[in-house]
Formats: structure tokens, C-alpha cells, sequence
């Protein structure tokens, strides 16, 4: 035994391109002892699966997930997906990662033994850490619980299907998946009461109001009209108060308070909101997440190289499919979709390190607290659990990195025939390039502010929203109306949504859903 | 210490069920184009796989998004060659003077179209279109198997060794392993006591000694080379064998009379072929029975029926006799379901009318699932005829079957484009499912 761990300790872990479950398993314990001992990682449990490319494709539809229930949107996308991948448009992911606790990784069969090990140190490792750690993870998402959840809701909802019909699920879930996006607590934590706590709340404060009725209020004599305004006035704030009001979460609000939903359909308004706020801490980390999970597989893989682990020709491999993904092509190239957030999310993540390590005397000047400490390892351990896309730009941005990328900053006014260049890579831009590549992955910024304002629930029941329009963007009309008419469909009565300028006040459009 | 899972065999296709889900949901749209593509294609393609374009009706999912082209937006680009902030660059064409950080699934939407298999085609192709009611059969019933002896096989059950087999087997390797003879042990053990019991054993002890010992060595050979060995051992294979509980038979009867031309030839094809098509995918097992006359009829195969032309008057009741024949020679009604399909361009001898239509009322229909009379007239008369009863003879005495059989249908055509019409009338949903709707 003794010999045998020797052997395995030292030398090659793997010739050739071939992977098999021994040779998976000897390099996953060699990238583990280099995440856990060297970069002081901190992951849940991995759990690695072998998928062929059939069942990738089946993944991508499902929203990443293992278990999820059965709406025609998955097989929309499954269709599209489909389609680009078999016309060659569109290579498959080399792995896909959950969020959960076990970690579950899917490795591709297709991939090489170096392209296992790389995937291997960037999933099980790099995402796995960030999942693990980052603040906006631990706060909105539960990996303990998240698959026996999905387990619940497939479930659920195909037994709703069962009892109710197809088509009634499928149009509640339409209508569900449309508001997905106002569908998530940004500010606070959901309240965790249940619902028969609730119930009980509510008779209390019904029977204390009972209780406490007196009929000679109603012998009062008439008060003048502006009492009258006065008092309605408070009516307003005080029923506003009473249903959370204004309130950013329209799912939420409309499985509390719709009048018109069964159980069912509430519950499975929760279920959507429930995966909405799941997935929304990864929209705004997306540049960090691959950024770390990069950062990891390039150092692990290199250290392996360096402790003659790991073959000149399979390094060869690694290097060329790490060079693939951190390309970023500029923005008159044909092939450029963006900023590519590995590009930016590892060059983010090494120059941290080089700050740490070998600062300029610009770099002391912008990062005193960390240039030339060395301790790249804790600033970006640091990082990893504290950031999230938009603050960690906004704190890491350096000057040089802008001048790698060499960006600018581009103003664009609707009615402006042209666009201006507002800012380049010099001294005088740094600082709002920075701040306006870090708005750009703030979702609270790009996302349209939609909140419910308003509803007399004991009155004609028109639920009002309120959309705050920044900077002067619309929503897209069609998709808008479409959108309205879902919220109608689950308020049940009328709806109207008004956009409100958030810095004059002025309201720029008004459109009403009447419930037929 | 790490869990590595093989998925790989895990069933595949976990998005098949959202994938009909979302065919069913763009249905309407999906079925329009296959109807365009049938239209301008030829008639067999039908059953074949097509490339249509992803349906947009009806599977928008609209969330509340920001408008591109209105308000003021900030792009970060990387890759600045040349500017200086100040610079001012003119707006491509639509809007959006970066392409910002969207792209990917929007823009490819316009040329993105996707295959629909033969059975998904024809699903379109032929919704709400229903055969009329079976009164024999339930289609949903499963498929009855009957086991049938389909060879040997070296494990089974014990019942059913097959003993003939086996002791063959058995016989060929003992010859080939020279497992000694019972007889011939028999022979040695005589010998060994005859030369026992003689007196002089003296003489005889070591002739005794080799016997013995010969003995023995025959008897090891036979407890070693076993007269019956597992290898040896043969059973009687029986597969299970699908029965047709679904099977039909399909007459076509054609008039080729020297008044039926190339046209109402063609026309009567493509009938014939979409009834057959039709057919296809209800039965596993469909027959289809030629039938062609003039004054007189004979069953021919399909090419004749179609491409050879013959002379002579028009008697319709001889194909109908024929066809009475046939079923009784080798379709008997209790097995198989019977649909017959007649065209004609509707002349007849005079007087032989009414000798079909009492064929067809009194006898044959009793014998049909269902019985298609097809009319080909000419495009002038469609003016005509198209809406009256009048008509030739032959029409005017369906007209009284019709009036007696549900299952009896009789349409006119006269152009290709009349068929499909025709074809979804003619298997349209029975008038109870009609007043659903």
C-alpha cells in the first residue's frame, strides 16, 4: 500500500488522452490537495457525474438543473439548443455545475483526460468554492436543500397536472415564468412565516378588531370635506401599509394577495419564486464566479505541471482550451458578444495577484491596503466571499487592466443620430470607466424597477404598478403588454402599470389590463 | 473521498416529453406550414421527415425587458484602436451603438428551424381527422402475442428439452470421446470372472491382472465421459410472435374505360395513396387489392392498374362482384377490416346503377368499415355539379346508399387541389364529435 501511494504521490498521473475512473479519481486527489493545502480553499463535498452529449443538451434545457418540472419553454429551448449544437454552430459546455450541497459536477464523456482535469479544478474546486463561500450564496440560496426542493416541485406540479389538467398548469407557470424576473426579494430576506402561523395572525387581529368595536363612533357628526381627504389619505398609507406596500417582489405579492388563485396555483407561483431567488445570486457573479473558478483551474494546473505531474503535450491541451476561453475579442471584431466575463473575471483575478506580488507605484497609489502585501491568497479568498460583480469591480479595477483591455466608455442617447466616446483608457477616464463597467453588472441598475404601488382590495380591487424609469428607458411595448396581461391573469381584476420618471416625477406612459 | 457517477446510461431524451409539450403548444402554426409544404411537394413526401421553422405565435414568453432604443445607455467596449473621448461615432442602422452585453439568444432566431420526424408530420398532417367508427376493433388494445417455435436453445426451461436434440448431441460426443461401451465392460467383467473360476488361476493371474486392470480404466473413462452432458442439452426456442389484431385490407376500384384519361387517372392515384397513407398508421398490417373494369373486372397489381389501358364499355358491377368474390375467397369480414375506395368519372350502362347501388346496400356494406366513392368530373362541370344532387346515374344511385350507410361517403373532384379537401371531409370527425366543437 505503502508503495503504491509512493508511486502515486510522484510522476506522471496520467499518459495519453484516454480517461478512465482510476485515472479520474488519482488526479482529482492530487488537484484536491493543491485547492485545499496551497490556495486554502473551502468546498462541499464533490460529486462528480460522466454525461454524454445527449444528456448535456437535456441540461442546458433544463436550466442546469437535475430535476425540474415540465413546461414547454424547456422544450423551446431544448429545440434551439439542439439545433445550433447539430448544424456546428454552437459546441457543448465542458461541464456544468450545481449549486447544491454535494457539489454535483457533470464532466462531458467526450472530453480528454487533460480536459477532465482541467474541468475537474475549474468546476469541483473553483465554482464550488465560490458557491460555498460568497456572501450573496450563503444569504439567498440553501445547497442542503435546494435538490430534495426541485425533487418536491417536479412532483408537485405533476400532480397538479394530474388533477387539474395540463393546459391550467402550463397557463399559470406561462404567466409565472413572464414575471420570473420580479419574482425575487433584492433587499431582504423572504419572511419565513408559515402559512398557518399566518392564519393565525390574521384571526387574532379579526377578533381583536371585533372586540374592540364600538357603535358610537358611528353617531360622530359629519366632518368637513377636507377631513374627508385627509382620512382617505390615511386610509391609503394605512392599507399600503398593511400589505408590505410598495413591494418589489410581484410573484410574492400576487401569491399572497391575489383573490382570484386556488392553493395550487399559489403554491406553484411560490415555486417559481423560490427558483428565481436561487438563480439570482449567480446573475449578479457571474464575472467573479468564472473568474475564480479560472483562476483556479490555471493555478492548479500549472502547479501540477510544475510538480512534473501533468505531460508537456496534455499542458499543451490545457493551455490552448484556457486560451479559448479568456479570449476576448475587441468590439469591432465580428466575433465579439460582449465582454467576456472569464476574460475579464481572470484577468480581474491576476491582477490582484500581481498587485499583491509586484505592485507599481500606481498600483500603490489606487490599492495602498494590498499592493505589495503578498497575501494574494487572502485579498482574494477575501474577495471571492465578499463581492459580488458590481462592488468587486468597483474596489479591484486597476488602471493597468484597463489599458490591457485598452476600454472606453460609449454614451448612448436615443436621440443622438451618434454615439460619444465619453471616456478612454487615461487618467482622466479610469475612474468612469470603472464605475460604469461596475453599473453595467448591477441587475438592480439594468433591470427594469418595476413595484407594486397600490390595490383597494376592498374596493375595486385595481392593482396598480409602478414602473420607475431611469435614465429615460422603456420597456419594450409588445413584450410589456403581453407581460401585463400574465399579471392580469393572476391579479384577476384590473391592472394597470404607470411609468414614472424616477427624477422628475412625470409619468411618461400608463397601460391598463381589464380582466375580461 | 470524491463520488464519481457514469450517467451515461441513464435513459436519454429527459426532453422529450417538453418537447412535445412545446410542438403541442405551437401546433396550430406548425400544422399551417406542413400544409404549405405538402401543397407544393409531391404527395409522397407527406411521409417523410420535414425542416420547418421554429413557430413564433404562441410561444413568445414576454417578460417586462428595457426598451434598447429608448433613453440613455453607457456602453463599455474593449479594444479602443483610435478614439479620444469626444468623439463622435454614428449609430448603425437600427439603434445601439454597441451591441452591448446581450447578444446570443435573440438575434439567431429568424433562420433557426428544426426537423419534425415522419410521425410528428403526420400527426399534423392528419389531426382531427379521425376513421370512422370501428365497430370490430379497439386500437388502444395491446398487441396479443402467441409463442412459436423458432429454433434450439442451449437454456430453458425444463419442460421444454428437446429430447430428440439433446441424445443426438450426446451420441456424436460420446463417439468422438470413445466412451467405452457398456457391453464392452460387460465382455471384461465376464472374462475376469470366467477366468476366476477356472482352476489353474496360477496360469492365468497375470491375464486376470491386465483385465482388471483394463476394467477399471474403462470404468473411470465412463464415469469421466458422463453419457448425458450439459453441453449436450438442448431446448426447444419459442419466440413470441405479434399477432395482427389490427389488420386491413384496402380495395381500389378504378374504372379504366377509354373515357377515364390521364387526369382523372392521376387524380384517382393520389386518392388511392392518401387513403393508403391514411391506413398506414392505424394498421400494422394493411392489403391492398387492385381492381380495375370495364365491362368486365379482374384484380391486376398496381402498375397495371394504373398504367395499362384496355378497351371496352362501362359495366361498375362487375368490379363490385369481383370484389365480393375476393372477400369472400380470402378476407373474411371477421378478420379483417375491409375499406374500399371506387373512382370513376360516373358513367355506366345504363341500368347497371341501380344493380351497384343494391350490391352495395343489400351485401357489400355489411361487409365495409367504410366505403369512399370518389367522382372525377370534369373542371367545367364543378360549376355544375359541385353543389347539386343531379349527376350521373351511377351518382344518383350512391345517393340512395349513402342515405341507408353512415360509413358510405361519395364526393366529386376535378382538380389535385380538390383531393386533400376532399380527403379530410371524407374521414372528418363523425357528426357527434362535429357538434362538440
Amino acid at each position: 500500500m505503502t508503495v503504491t501511494s509512493k508511486s502515486a504521490d510522484s510522476g506522471l498521473l496520467f499518459t495519453g488522452s484516454d480517461w478512465n475512473f482510476a485515472t479520474l479519481s488519482r488526479t482529482y486527489d492530487a488537484i484536491e490537495k493543491i485547492a485545499l493545502d496551497e490556495l486554502k480553499l473551502d468546498v462541499y463535498p464533490n460529486q462528480l457525474e460522466i454525461i454524454s452529449s445527449e444528456q448535456m443538451l437535456d441540461a442546458y434545457s433544463s436550466v442546469g438543473m437535475p430535476l425540474m418540472y415540465q413546461h414547454w419553454s424547456f422544450g423551446k429551448r431544448f429545440v434551439f439548443e439542439e439545433n445550433l449544437y447539430r448544424s456546428g454552430r454552437r459546441g457543448l459546455a465542458y461541464e456544468l455545475v450545481i449549486n447544491s450541497n454535494p457539489c454535483i459536477a457533470y464532466l462531458m464523456e467526450e472530453n480528454t483526460m487533460a480536459m477532465q482535469a482541467l474541468v475537474t479544478a475549474h468546476a469541483s474546486f473553483g465554482h464550488n468554492h465560490f458557491f460555498k463561500n460568497n456572501y450573496l450564496f450563503r444569504q439567498w440560496t440553501e445547497a442542503n436543500a435546494i435538490l430534495s426542493y426541485m425533487e418536491f416541485a417536479k412532483k408537485y406540479i405533476a400532480k397538479c397536472e394530474e388533477r387539474h389538467g395540463t393546459a391550467a398548469v402550463e397557463a399559470i407557470l406561462d404567466s409565472a415564468h413572464a414575471l420570473m424576473d420580479q419574482g425575487v426579494f433584492r433587499y431582504r430576506r423572504p419572511p419565513r412565516l408559515s402559512s398557518e402561523k399566518e392564519r393565525e395572525r390574521a384571526r387574532e387581529r379579526l377578533e381583536y378588531e371585533e372586540q374592540t368595536y364600538s357603535d358610537l363612533w358611528r353617531t360622530l357628526p359629519a366632518r368637513t370635506s377636507d377631513e374627508i381627504s385627509d382620512e382617505v389619505e390615511q386610509e391609503v398609507a394605512e392599507r399600503k401599509k398593511r400589505l408590505n406596500l410598495p413591494d418589489e417582489n410581484l410573484l410574492y405579492f400576487l401569491e399572497k394577495n391575489s383573490l382570484v388563485l386556488q392553493p395550487w396555483q399559489r403554491e406553484i407561483l411560490r415555486i417559481v419564486r423560490v427558483i428565481a431567488q436561487y438563480f439570482y445570486p449567480q446573475r449578479q457573479t457571474k464575472v467573479m464566479n468564472e473568474g475564480c473558478a479560472t483562476f483556479v483551474h490555471y493555478y492548479i494546473m500549472n502547479r501540477l505541471y510544475d510538480q512534473g505531474r501533468i505531460g508537456e503535450g496534455p499542458m499543451l491541451e490545457i493551455l490552448q482550451s484556457h486560451t479559448n476561453v479568456v479570449f476576448q475579442p475587441d468590439f469591432d471584431d465580428p466575433r465579439f458578444p460582449g465582454i467576456n466575463p472569464y476574460a475579464l473575471g481572470f484577468a480581474l483575478m491576476q491582477d490582484i495577484q500581481r498587485i499583491c506580488n509586484d505592485p507599481t507605484a500606481e498600483d500603490r497609489d489606487w490599492f495602498p491596503d494590498i499592493a505589495g502585501t503578498g497575501a494574494w491568497r487572502e485579498t482574494l479568498l477575501d474577495a471571492w466571499a465578499n463581492h459580488r460583480d458590481e462592488s468587486f469591480i468597483l474596489q479591484y479595477l486597476s488602471p493597468a487592466l484597463i489599458r490591457n483591455f485598452r476600454l472606453f466608455l460609449l454614451k448612448d442617447k436615443s436621440k443622438d443620430p451618434y454615439c460619444e466616446v465619453a471616456s478612454i483608457h487615461n487618467e482622466r477616464g479610469y475612474e468612469g470607466i470603472r464605475a460604469a463597467l461596475a453599473r453595467s453588472y448591477d441587475i438592480g441598475v439594468n433591470q427594469p424597477d418595476i413595484q407594486v404601488v397600490d390595490v383597494d382590495l376592498l374596493g375595486d380591487r385595481h392593482l396598480r404598478l409602478q414602473h420607475n424609469v431611469k435614465s429615460g428607458v422603456l420597456l419594450e411595448e409588445q413584450s410589456r403588454d403581453a407581460t401585463l396581461r400574465h399579471v392580469c391573469r393572476l391579479w384577476g381584476y384590473d391592472v394597470s402599470l404607470a411609468g414614472v420618471d424616477s427624477e422628475t416625477g412625470a409619468t411618461l406612459y400608463e397601460r391598463t389590463a381589464s380582466a375580461d | 473521498m470524491t463520488i464519481y457517477i457514469d450517467r451515461r446510461l441513464n435513459p436519454k431524451d429527459k426532453s422529450l416529453g417538453n418537447r412535445q409539450r412545446f410542438l403541442k403548444r405551437a401546433r396550430e402554426e406548425l400544422k399551417r406550414t406542413i400544409k404549405e409544404q405538402v401543397k407544393a411537394g409531391r404527395i409522397a413526401d407527406v411521409d417523410a421527415e420535414h425542416r420547418v421553422p421554429v413557430p413564433v405565435r404562441g410561444t413568445g414568453e414576454p417578460t417586462f425587458h428595457p426598451d434598447r432604443t429608448s433613453g440613455e445607455r453607457q456602453y463599455i467596449l474593449p479594444g479602443n484602436k483610435e478614439f479620444a473621448p469626444g468623439d463622435r461615432l454614428p449609430k448603425p442602422g437600427s439603434g445601439g451603438g454597441g451591441s452591448g452585453s446581450e447578444g446570443g439568444r435573440g438575434g439567431a432566431d429568424d433562420d433557426f428551424q428544426f426537423v419534425l420526424s415522419r410521425e410528428e408530420v403526420l400527426e399534423l398532417f392528419f389531426e382531427d381527422l379521425e376513421l370512422p367508427d370501428m365497430v370490430k376493433l379497439n386500437l388502444k388494445e395491446a398487441v396479443s402475442f402467441k409463442p412459436r417455435r423458432a429454433g434450439f436453445a442451449t437454456s430453458g426451461s425444463p419442460t421444454n428439452i428437446n429430447v430428440g436434440r439433446t441424445m443426438r448431441n450426446s451420441y456424436g460426443r460420446r463417439i468422438a470421446l470413445h466412451r467405452p461401451k457398456r457391453e464392452e465392460v460387460e465382455r471384461l467383467a465376464a472374462e475376469i470372472a470366467q477366468l476366476e473360476a477356472q482352476p489353474n488361476r496360477k496360469a492365468v493371474e497375470q491375464r486376470i491382472e491386465a483385465l482388471r486392470q483394463e476394467w477399471e480404466r474403462l470404468e473411470r473413462r465412463r464415469k469421466r465421459i458422463p453419457y448425458v452432458d450439459p453441453v449436450d442439452v438442448r431446448f426447444n426456442r419459442f419466440e413470441a410472435q405479434p399477432l395482427p389484431n389490427a389488420s386491413a385490407v384496402m380495395f381500389c376500384l378504378m374504372d379504366v374505360s377509354s373515357s377515364m384519361g390521364e387526369r382523372e387517372k392521376d387524380l384517382a392515384k393520389r386518392f388511392f395513396v392518401l387513403l393508403h397513407l391514411f391506413l398506414k398508421r392505424r394498421y400494422e398490417r394493411i392489403d391492398i387489392v387492385f381492381i380495375r373494369h370495364t365491362h368486365e373486372a379482374r384484380e391486376v397489381d398496381e402498375e397495371t392498374f394504373f398504367y395499362s389501358t384496355q378497351s371496352g364499355g362501362t359495366v361498375v358491377s362487375t368490379a363490385l362482384e369481383e370484389m365480393q368474390r375476393i372477400i369472400a375467397e380470402r378476407y373474411p369480414a371477421r378478420e379483417w377490416n375491409i375499406y374500399a375506395a371506387q373512382a370513376s368519372d360516373g358513367d355506366n350502362i345504363a341500368g347497371d346503377s341501380e344493380r351497384c347501388a343494391a350490391l352495395l346496400r343489400n351485401e357489400l356494406m355489411e361487409l365495409c368499415q367504410y366505403y369512399a366513392y370518389v367522382e372525377i368530373i370534369d373542371e367545367r362541370e364543378t360549376e355544375i355539379f359541385g353543389s347539386t344532387d343531379n349527376g350521373t346515374s351511377l351518382w344518383r344511385s350512391y345517393r340512395s346508399v349513402g342515405e341507408k350507410w353512415p360509413n358510405f361517403q361519395m364526393t366529386r373532384i376535378a382538380r389535385p387541389a380538390d383531393i386533400y379537401p376532399v380527403f379530410r371531409r371524407l374521414f372528418a370527425r363523425q357528426p357527434a364529435g362535429a357538434a362538440r366543437r
